[in-house]
């Protein structure tokens, strides 16, 4: 495989596994305005999915016909959405992360393009879910005690995230986390022993999971329309 | 206290040069959710390059009760409309 069809499955697998996660809230959100909130962030991240796997291959085919251990993503994005605090942590670590790491790319001559576009789509993504960290770490007991717990949760994941060529935008992930955190009055949460592997195709179980749903269709009738 | 979230009226610039329209309300904690949850629900097939969002507990409005005093004199001044008046044939410029 091609370094730019790694990077391509990299990016793309990434979207794609976010945007199917965050479709499952599609129906099940506490509020219909954040229920379409959370359904049009999923249909900006499979949007993405669709230009970065398209550098690969056939969009449809790496993402229907794929089996876990060919999948690149970054392990947070396949952990499961938990209650809504967990789900806006995952965001919220992710989306940070996502904006600096496009903006790098915005002017790369293999992606630029497709940098460019999902920037102002993820800047967004990441405002959204830093809100959504004050509102819920500066709100009630309850939804402190949450939020607090989602990003325990999710904390483990995120070195991965800098682990490879997008280890230059950590000192800026890290003021933006910050920033959120001192806002919404929480303590950044402890450095554990970090979690890798997505990069390299070890998921967790949740991944296959996710597939199992996400690919029924095409695998149980191989190349269905509708 | 109702544990439901305030209610905003949303209105949306269609285009610069345009006025802002009504268009519909959201539910939102704070002005700042109340813009997302507008952008979200009202402009994500480009119908707009600005909003505004405001509480709708600010709105005043009139009462029906009163529609009849208020907006049926209006009925018969047929000689508020510009259309009432005849043009002479030579003013310019109107």
């Amino acid at each position: 495989m091609t370094a730019v069809n790694e990077r391509a499955l990299k990016l793309g697998d990434d979207s794609l596994i976010l945007g199917q996660r965050l479709s499952e809230w599609c129906g099940h959100a506490p509020m219909l305005e954040v229920d379409l909130a959370l359904a049009n962030i999923a249909l900006d991240l499979i949007g993405q999915a669709t230009l970065f796997l398209g550098r690969a291959g056939d969009p449809d085919a790496l993402a229907f016909r794929r089996d876990v251990l060919d999948f690149k993503n970054c392990l947070l994005v396949e952990q499961p959405n938990g209650d809504f605090a967990q789900t806006i942590a995952r965001l919220f670590l992710f989306s940070n992360w996502q904006e600096l790491m496009l903006r790098g790319l915005s002017s790369s001559h293999e992606f630029g393009d497709i940098a460019r576009k999902s920037v102002k789509e993820v800047a967004y993504h990441a405002r959204y879910a830093s809100e959504w960290v004050v509102r819920l770490g500066d709100g009630t007991d309850e939804s402190r005690r949450r939020m607090i717990a989602g990003l325990d949760w999710m904390w483990r994941f995120t070195p991965e995230l800098f682990d490879g060529e997008e280890a230059s935008v950590r000192g800026e992930w890290d003021a933006r986390i910050d920033s959120v955190l001192r806002d919404a009055g929480l303590d950044r949460p402890k450095d554990t022993r970090p979690i890798l592997g997505g990069r390299n195709g070890h998921h967790s179980e949740h991944l296959g999971h996710l597939l199992a749903e996400m690919q029924f269709l095409q695998r149980a009738y191989p190349g269905a329309t509708w | 206290m109702s544990k439901e979230w305030p209610l905003w009226e949303v209105f949306v610039r269609a285009r610069n040069g345009l006025s802002h329209k009504h268009a519909g309300s959201v539910h939102a904690a704070d002005a700042r959710m109340a813009l997302e949850a507008a952008r979200d629900t009202y402009t994500r097939r480009m119908e707009g390059v600005s909003l505004w969002v405001v509480p709708s507990a600010s709105i005043t409005a009139s009462d029906p009760s009163e529609a009849a005093a208020l907006f049926e004199p209006a009925s018969d001044k047929v000689y508020r409309h510009p259309t009432f008046y005849v043009i002479p044939d030579n003013v310019k410029n109107i």
